[in-house]
């Protein structure tokens, strides 16, 4: 990491003969945050990416430390706000299997039904900004449209359209509402007719297809060295997706696929993503009609105080995997969180891919790669 | 073979556009398939979830009587200080001391309507609003009391 007065000694340094330094960010539409990338330039040839973080540092492992069991999830949603219940799930689940909390069946059922509408409506929204960002403007509406009805399903049931803090320690904050499977089963069908707009709009599109395939290119002994997780590195053919590895909730329990791809180019990560999209459709049709009756949330005590020691858990968000280590000393709040995020690991691997080729390719890694900067930064 | 490769990305071009325009040309007839919120128009019939969490209110009956004892399990319960309960204590008709509110500031500017008060209010005294435009021009208007002036506890609320 570099400080302010650094940053510019290096920049003048490396401008030598025939290089070019540019800033792309922190104020920049297509880094969708405040993600700050110095590019050092030959021509219009990419020689080093170098991303500066800290402009949306919030310090929330630290803000953790002052907060209770009960009040530390909330802030999660605000790490990586596209999955936010599968962030709010991680911490749940941590303080969970710290005191040793069963859950009962039906809220495991809703945490992943919850889940997996999380991932579509995140995977619709990257769909709709990736394109923009190669300059399709249309897909963006149309994948809002579908994004929409998984936002009111939320709405409904939890409160909230983008941070929900419905997962608490013990289940779900209230039962699901009573048009909830009504309204899951019409957003199910309307994807599942939808669907073939996005192939028509994006994937079939020539131009699409050229400024992709074989743009920002990560082999799998490459993807696995640089920590890369979810849909980036199953684009390479790492086998990572936490839910078939380490199963947690029902997963163990319903059928889907892990989707892999061995050509790691931009296009096999677009593949992977819409693959995603319609297991995640599978594992809802497979669990919306057997919701198990029961209560939704265990009987917690009302301050939660876990035994001394060392915790660890992981979920796979719709970025990849997320692990929350969470360090007890046995009182009211945590002694120190640690969030090992998706976003950051991903993000190391730009250099990487970027490196000799053309400052306009760097769009469609960078779209592909799926950053979501306050998960980066935290 | 330069020649057939250069008509084949023509071709491919053309009817990949053609196949997206197909979709325009779709929507372009079937406006009412087209979904678009005419948000401040239509702010009368706009209906809201109703688990929407818009801001804290505190619910009063027609006596004004409220249902809050004044335990502070909210303010425990906030993450960001958002709530302060100032509490006095009344005299009961036997003569005891008995725990009351006094004041219930609630600090709407600092609110992340994450519920957890609500959730830990043992009374049911305060619940969410589907109000969710909050914007004025001055601050300080954004410190809201939540008990009315005059309102007292709901008899038999412990």
């Amino acid at each position: 990491m570099y400080t302010q007065t650094e940053v510019i000694k290096d920049t003048t340094a490396s401008g030598s003969e025939g290089e070019l330094v540019i800033n792309m960010g922190p104020q920049h539409p297509a880094t969708h945050g405040v993600l700050h990338l110095v590019i050092t330039l030959n021509g219009e040839t990419i020689k080093k990416i170098e991303p500066h973080l800290g402009y949306i540092h919030r310090s929330i492992e630290k803000m953790t430390e002052s907060l209770t069991y009960r009040q530390f999830t909330y802030v999660t949603s605000r790490m990586d706000y596209l999955s936010a219940h599968i962030n709010n799930l991680a911490c749940a689940m941590t303080v969970e299997k710290a005191m040793q909390i069963e859950v009962p069946e039906r809220a495991q059922v809703i945490r992943v039904l919850m889940n997996e509408l999380t991932r579509i409506a995140s995977h619709e929204l990257w769909i709709g900004a990736m394109a923009m960002d190669l300059g399709a403007f249309t897909p963006f509406f149309y994948a809002f449209r579908e994004r929409e009805m998984i936002t009111e399903i939320m709405e409904d049931s939890c409160g909230a359209r983008l941070t929900m803090n419905y997962m608490v320690p013990g289940g779900v904050m209230y039962d699901i509402h009573p048009d909830f499977q009504k309204k899951v089963k019409a957003f199910v069908q309307q994807f599942k007719d939808k669907v073939t707009e996005y192939e028509d709009l994006v994937t079939n599109n020539v131009i699409f297809q050229s400024r992709t395939k074989g743009v920002g290119y990560l082999s799998k002994e490459d993807a696995i060295s640089y920590g890369c997780s979810g849909p980036v590195a199953r684009a390479s053919g790492v086998s990572c997706d936490i839910r078939k590895i380490y199963p947690y909730e029902v997963y163990g329990k319903v059928e889907f696929d892990e989707v892999l791809d061995t050509a790691g180019d931009s296009f096999a990560r677009y593949l992977v993503r819409v693959k995603e999209m319609n297991q995640s459709i599978r594992i809802i049709e497979q669990l919306i009609d057997n919701i198990p009756e029961g209560d939704f949330q265990a009987k917690t005590k009302a301050v939660l105080k876990p035994p001394k020691g060392e915790f660890y858990t992981r979920v796979e968000t719709a970025r990849g995997e997320l692990g929350v280590y969470l360090v007890s000393e046995g009182g009211t709040t945590p002694y120190r969180i640690k969030y090992r995020s998706p976003g950051f690991s991903n993000l190391s691997a730009l250099d990487h891919m970027a490196r000799g080729s053309k400052i306009g390719d760097l769009m469609a890694t960078m779209g592909t790669l799926d950053l979501v900067i306050p998960d980066i930064d935290r | 073979m330069f020649l057939k490769e250069y008509i084949k990305d023509v071709y491919n071009g053309v009817t990949s556009l053609l196949k997206g325009m197909r979709k325009t040309g779709y929507y372009f007839f079937h406006t009412k398939e087209i979904i678009t919120e005419q948000y401040p128009d239509n702010r009368d019939t706009l209906k809201l979830a109703e688990r929407f969490r818009g801001e804290v209110v505190m619910l009063h009956d027609e006596n004004n009587e409220h249902a809050c004892t004044g335990c502070t399990a909210c303010e425990l319960a906030c993450p960001n200080g958002t709530i302060k309960v100032i509490t006095k204590f009344d005299m009961t008709p036997e003569g005891k001391k008995k725990k009351a509110v006094d004041t219930f500031i609630y600090h709407l500017e600092l609110c992340t309507m994450c519920n957890l008060c609500v959730e830990a209010c043992p009374t049911g005294a305060i619940s969410m609003a589907q109000n969710f435009e909050h914007s004025v021009y001055d601050r300080n208007k954004l410190t809201k009391r939540l008990n009315k002036p005059g309102s007292k506890v709901r008899e038999g609320v412990e």
